[in-house]
């Protein structure tokens, strides 16, 4: 496929690996968060990770929108579809992540009418098929997904479909990052920044962590040889003492990001004052909600939500993984009594979910 | 659910809300373009993600990127 294959090339591969190896040459220790889940998959799906140094460590971050929402989301939702014959519609991904009464597919085999999406755009068709119904759209992801969820309410406002709602969990990258930071027992030397909320929030939202903060940020796409020309640019950054925003995925991202969705964005949606992240724990600003003059829309302002807040299943140690203070093979549970068919945690779920692509890559 | 995948447009359907028909991978797909910032024409690729083009991808930054890795590859460390 074009701009794939040409970013899997082998000899190119070979050659930005020794590059790497050069860079690292010193034997100093580095250690990169790779922020999206994407990057996590990617690596292991590859095998980059092999063509790393031993002192060039990749640390997982929080970029898999599934892995950092609180159980007690999912049970809101659930809980007000089936009170209320709501149909529940989501991503694919959502469908086997466990709530702590169960996940979307365990209550659809309870009689809840739970529907997979593929786009935002489909679950308000399903809206305009079912009139009877209320459809309501379980929203997740960051910046990429959030400027289709935001078209999709314009278009419901535009038409008047009135039985569809939108349960917005759509969260923000960069209160994430700051958290991360923030976290004193992380200690992060550079990011491998996150290519497509890149490509709509742009690069400038990352300048403050560059320059205040002083670690350096490639911005990366997902193939491997961009995922390896980004670790090198950083640690070149490193070498050199700079710590500045840097775009390797220039087919893509552009400097001032994508004005249009962000500009869908900022109609519907503004920044909630705070919001829970699964192993973060509650980040100011970090999260977006409905605005009011889409009331009519939001399923939090039209249903009552019950506001579950569950304690993590106490033995899986989702929240250390997620913050990349532990690896998955060191959690408890990872590949015994957590697995993808039965999972504990959402991290073993999500198609970006570090423990996921951990299980399906590490132990062939 | 950030994964987006590349696809080449190969008609626009004007209206109201404009969409494209889109070769992605031999498969043709309607997409939306209402998340493109600027109006994209038939023989672009763009990046798909949830029904929507979010992206149109820069052919000749493609080019410059490859360069630019092949050129690194030569550099003494």
């Amino acid at each position: 496929m074009k701009f794939v294959d040409e970013f899997r090339d082998a000899g190119a591969i070979k050659q930005t690996a020794a590059q790497i190896r050069r860079l690292a040459g010193s034997g100093r220790h580095y250690r990169l968060m790779e922020v999206c889940g994407g990057h996590t998959h990617a690596i292991y799906r590859f095998g980059l990770k092999d063509l790393l140094p031993e002192n060039v460590e990749m640390i997982h971050g929080p970029g898999c929108p599934v892995c950092v929402l609180p159980m007690g989301r999912i049970d809101d939702g659930l809980a007000i579809a089936a009170g209320g014959d709501i149909i529940f519609a989501a991503f694919g991904d959502m469908m086997r992540v466990p709530g702590a009464q169960g996940s979307p597919l365990q209550h659809k085999a309870r009689g809840v009418d739970i529907r997979i999406v593929y786009s935002p755009m489909d679950a308000l068709k399903l809206a305009e098929a079912n009139p009877a119904r209320h459809v309501m759209f379980f929203a997740i992801g960051f910046e990429t997904t959030a400027p289709s969820t935001a078209l999709t309410l314009l278009r419901a406002r535009e038409s008047g479909i009135a039985n569809f709602s939108v349960f917005s969990n759509h969260v923000t990258i960069i209160p994430a990052i700051r958290a991360i930071l923030d976290s004193p027992d992380i200690r992060i030397d550079a990011f491998v920044g996150p290519g497509h909320v890149s490509s709509v929030i742009g690069c400038r939202p990352y300048i403050p962590i560059a320059r205040d903060e002083g670690k350096p940020v490639a911005i990366s796409g997902f193939e491997p040889l961009d995922i390896l020309q980004s670790i090198a640019m950083a640690l070149r950054q490193l070498n050199e003492g700079r710590a500045e925003v840097e775009n390797q995925y220039t087919r893509v991202v552009r400097w001032e990001g994508n004005a249009a969705a962000l500009g869908v964005m900022d109609q519907v949606f503004e920044s909630r004052p705070a919001f829970e992240w699964r192993g973060l724990g509650s980040i100011a600003h970090s999260a977006l909600r409905i605005r009011r003059e889409f009331a009519a829309w939001d399923a939090e302002q039209r249903f009552a939500v019950p506001g579950l807040r569950v304690l993590e299943p106490e033995a899986a140690q989702c929240g250390d993984v997620l913050r990349g203070v532990r690896k998955p093979p060191q959690c408890r549970l990872f590949g015994n009594e957590c697995t993808p068919e039965r999972p504990v945690g959402a991290l073993m779920v999500s198609s970006e979910g570090a423990c996921a692509a951990y299980h399906k890559y590490q132990q062939v | 659910m950030c994964l987006a995948i590349p696809g080449q447009i190969l008609e626009v359907i004007p209206g109201p809300h404009p969409l494209a028909l889109v070769d992605v991978s031999g498969v043709r797909r309607k997409v939306e373009l209402a998340l493109l910032d600027d109006p994209a024409a038939a023989g672009e690729w763009v990046l798909i993600h949830a029904g929507f083009a979010m992206t149109r991808i820069s052919e000749q930054a493609a080019m410059e990127q490859l360069r630019l890795l092949t050129m690194m590859g030569e550099e003494p460390a």
